[in-house]
């Protein structure tokens, strides 16, 4: 039920509307829950709800400390 | 997918289990509860509990918004959606749960039913205003994640003016259901060492709320991302705490989470919803200030209100042992039914019928090898 996935932020439409791509498949959602939310950005989407943006740097910063960890786990 | 393959690495993944295997203390056993049904499905499905050390036991937790709603509340949308002027406009997660006596939305919708299974909200709201003689209900369930969509559909229908439109409300509250399987003190009670918290309810509510898990129960609790590398890292975060006697609230899933959640979302929440006083949870039973229902400015939107409907009690099978796998304290496998009488098939409990129930992520993905089944039984007679 909680199931959400990213989605990318392609055109911005009347009415807090967006079409979002899923990987290439393209959908209608709202942004109505979303603050300033731009073109290109990615947005976790929730039954056609986009529910919170997903800031590129934190990625970066979680995939960085995962592959830190999985390393000294590698060398074990 | 970007921001969903970077996360599923097999290798990376077999990687950190090596880190978490070196860093777990030998004779000390480690209880973690993941919440989310979400969570479970990703251990299921990946394998995650195969990687891990086996003094690292993964409790399933009763994060699953259908499992844990009481047959009475199915019953009560049943009884809605036969009513000649009602559309039920439900999640498709719901079509198959059991209601009382071999009951279902499902089989109500065969006999005739006007009962339309819909994506979003959005949906719901399009079919009111395209058929104005019928009295769309929607039929809202989840945790915090869906309430936001909820509240934006009663908004609109509120701006569009719609005069058929109102919501049987069934939005529960996760911190509340925290608290309770924190609180059991009864003998047999589950017992936990740290929690991997939502993924996206967080998103909503914030990382804050989580905070007296720490300060007042000593637990520690990682909010974690849904992919099978986010639990993973969730793990060594929580072990880690574990062995240097911390308990805080720390975020895993920090590419979508902060501290404070979606104020947006929360103000819309607020505004249109209020609390119970109390809502019952199969499984769990009655918990106080757990559940949310319509403000009195909405009364107009509230199926409730509107349909005057009283719940009344219902029984779960009793071969089903869907409360005590809610609460942790079995797991799929220790139910008799597993397998044998209840497959996704033919579920005889909500945590077989939900594809985030612990019992369907057992069944789909095969984590019930080391259990002679129910059928194996038989045919070795």
């Amino acid at each position: 039920m909680c199931l959400a996935i990213p989605a990318r932020v392609i055109e911005l439409l009347p009415d807090e509307m967006a079409r979002v791509s899923l990987d290439g498949v393209v959908v209608n959602a709202s942004v109505a829950l979303v603050e300033d939310v731009a073109i290109g950005d990615y947005v976790v989407l929730h039954v056609g709800y986009a529910l919170a943006k997903i800031d590129e740097d934190e990625a970066l910063r979680t995939l960085a400390l995962l592959r830190e960890a999985a390393l000294l786990g590698a060398g074990a | 997918m970007k921001h969903v393959d970077e996360y599923r690495d097999g290798e990376l993944a077999r990687d950190l289990a090596r880190r978490i295997a070196l860093e777990a203390r030998a004779g000390h056993t480690y209880r973690f509860m993941e919440f989310c049904g979400g969570h479970t499905h990703a251990i299921s499905r990946y394998g995650v509990e195969d990687l891990l050390p086996g003094n690292i036991r993964m409790i399933h937790g009763p994060g699953c918004p259908v499992c844990v709603l009481p047959m009475g509340r199915i019953d009560d949308a049943i009884t809605l959606a036969e009513r000649p002027q009602v559309t039920l406009c439900t999640y498709g997660d719901l079509m198959r749960v059991p209601g009382s006596n071999g009951s279902s939305l499902l089989k109500s919708k065969a006999a005739g039913a006007d009962i339309r299974m819909v994506y979003s909200t959005l949906d719901a709201i399009a079919i009111a205003s395209n058929e104005p003689e019928r009295q769309v209900v929607f039929l809202a369930i989840g945790f915090e994640t869906t309430t936001p969509p909820t509240a934006m559909a009663i908004r609109l229908a509120q701006k569009k003016r719609l005069t058929n439109f109102s919501v049987f409300c069934n939005h529960v509250l996760t911190p509340s259901a925290i608290q309770k399987i924190l609180q059991a003190s009864d003998p047999g009670a589950v017992e936990i060492d740290g929690l991997i918290g939502p993924a996206h309810v967080s998103t909503i509510i914030g990382t804050t709320p989580y905070q007296r898990f720490a300060t007042e129960f000593h637990k520690p609790v990682v909010v974690a991302g849904f992919e099978p590398l986010d639990v993973v890292q969730a793990i060594l975060m929580l072990l880690r705490q574990v062995n240097e006697g911390r308990a805080e609230i720390e975020n895993q899933y920090i590419r979508a989470v902060s501290a404070d959640g979606n104020r947006k979302a929360l103000a819309e929440i607020a505004d249109i919803f209020e609390l119970r006083d109390s809502f019952e949870w199969r499984g769990l039973g009655e918990i106080p200030d757990s559940a949310l229902r319509l403000r009195e400015p909405y009364a107009q939107f509230d199926a409730e209100r509107r349909f005057a409907i009283v719940t009344k009690p219902a029984r779960d099978n009793p071969a089903c042992e869907c409360g005590a796998i809610l609460r942790g304290v079995k797991r799929p496998r220790d139910c008799k039914l597993f397998g044998a009488a209840c497959t996704p098939e033919t579920p005889m409990g909500a945590c077989m019928v939900s594809s985030e129930g612990s019992c369907a992520a057992y069944w789909a993905y095969g984590r019930f090898r080391d259990r002679e089944t129910g059928l194996q039984r038989v045919g070795a007679r």
